[in-house]
């Protein structure tokens, strides 16, 4: 993908711009692969939190150690694991998606928290109508609880995609070529690894105070809308 | 080769690990209490200071912090080791996220506190040291112990700066013996355990840090 791109190294501010586009292309990479690392987090971590509170403690205690265990151990080698041991069990997945699967399952760990906490906030009262009404406990999860406990864990959610962004340059090692893979490669091939470092660490300052400030406004927008928080 | 050959590289790589979590955790530990004190107590300038340090280090990777410092400290002459490089970036990204715990438990000691030490006619460092610390110390732990788990997670983004730490082993076996499933899944089981050590190590510290609480058993009327 770096064919048909020059860059002139002559001063900062020529390099600078010589290489912008190509990281540009890198952010895309980088969002791409944030929000499918998000999507699967979000899935992943509400059938997590619903088995967690399985009544079967078999599998709520399954369920428990899973989510320790991936909490607990690197995003690095969890993705080295999926990278190289599915292949071997005949699962071949494109290098993107693998990441975004390493992702998605290191954050589902901390989303199921996020759900957990929600569920719990939702009222008692709930719970008993749900049961005064004959439903079964899929249903009341369905229809009662569960949009209840959305709308109040959407900022804790938001946190977790900003965190997930910064995770994303880990990506790089199994050829996702995200916006510091792209600068790394651009440094090797000019001996010049501190304007393109330099810049991609740049975005990504930008970028994460741009959803702090659009978090912070949220969490200020939620409440005036009638949603409590906590 | 039998699974039970990888143990000796898998614990020198381990012990690297530990050694250089370890010291990224204690060296974090002063820069968060600095920073944070610099943001609540520090003028104007002192805390626009931690402001941009904390701001810098949460804000950006800190896969792309390693790799700055890595290739950028030798262009201004400044040449460490690999692992000196390591547990300094990593302690400047653990100690951004602790300024911050810093600086909100700080904040959350009750005005009344410092009203009474006001009263008590104590110095500024003296309400610091002997009210308010005391009482916000105990309130940072369970979140300093989120931190240093984090920071453990984090310590294997060092293998790719070329230091021999756990991940690194693991690596390395693997280009030899590509016997993926058993080498990564022993080192995942590696990672787990010493989180759990960690953990357990956190607890007892938080449990001291309770004990020596400024006033353990002040009547409550």
């Amino acid at each position: 993908m770096m064919y048909g791109y020059e860059w002139d190294t002559t001063t900062w501010l020529t390099y600078t711009t010589s290489i912008l586009p190509i990281i540009l292309i890198g952010l895309t990479v980088t969002l791409k692969a944030a929000a499918a690392g998000f999507a699967i987090a979000l899935v992943l971590g509400l059938a997590f939190a619903l088995l967690r509170r399985s009544r079967l403690i078999a599998i709520s205690w399954t369920t428990a150690v899973i989510v320790e265990f991936l909490r607990d151990t690197p995003l690095l080698v969890q993705l080295f694991f999926l990278y190289y041991v599915l292949p071997e069990f005949g699962i071949v997945l494109p290098a993107f998606l693998t990441g975004a699967l390493a992702l998605g399952l290191q954050y589902a760990a901390y989303t199921s928290e996020v759900y957990r906490g929600g569920i719990e906030a939702v009222a008692r009262g709930q719970w008993e109508a749900a049961t005064a009404l004959n439903l079964t406990r899929m249903q009341a999860y369905r229809d009662i609880i569960i949009p209840q406990a959305i709308p109040r864990i959407v900022p804790a959610m938001g946190n977790y995609l900003v965190a997930m962004i910064k995770e994303t340059p880990v990506l790089s090692v199994v050829t996702v070529m995200e916006m510091m893979g792209l600068a790394n490669m651009i440094g090797e091939r000019t001996f010049e690894y501190l304007v393109p470092l330099t810049l991609v660490g740049l975005i990504f300052l930008l970028l994460t105070l741009i959803c702090s400030a659009g978090l912070h406004r949220l969490q200020k927008a939620l409440p005036k809308a009638g949603i409590p928080l906590r | 080769m039998d699974w039970t050959a990888y143990l000796p590289m898998l614990w020198q790589g381990a012990f690297v690990t530990m050694t250089i979590t370890l010291a990224s955790i204690a060296v974090g530990a002063v820069l968060a209490f600095v920073f944070g004190i610099m943001r609540v107590e520090g003028g104007p300038i002192l805390s626009t200071i931690a402001l941009c340090y904390t701001e810098v280090f949460r804000g950006t990777s800190l896969l792309v912090q390693l790799f700055w410092f890595y290739y950028a400290l030798p262009l201004v002459g400044l040449s460490f080791d690999p692992i000196t490089t390591g547990i300094l970036v990593l302690a400047a990204h653990a100690g951004g996220y602790g300024a911050e715990i810093v600086r909100g438990a700080l904040s959350s000691v009750s005005t009344q506190q410092l009203e009474a030490a006001r009263a008590l006619n104590f110095s500024r460092l003296q309400t610091l040291f002997r009210v308010s610390l005391p009482q916000a110390i105990v309130e940072m732990m369970p979140a300093f112990g989120n931190l240093a788990i984090e920071t453990l997670k984090l310590s294997s983004l060092v293998s790719l700066i070329s230091i021999a730490d756990l991940t690194f082993a693991a690596q390395s076996i693997r280009n030899i013996t590509l016997d993926s499933t058993s080498i990564y899944s022993i080192t995942l089981l590696c990672y787990f355990a010493m989180s759990l050590v960690l953990m357990v190590a956190i607890r007892v510290v938080e449990r001291l840090v309770r004990r020596g609480q400024a006033f353990p058993q002040m009547p409550r009327s």
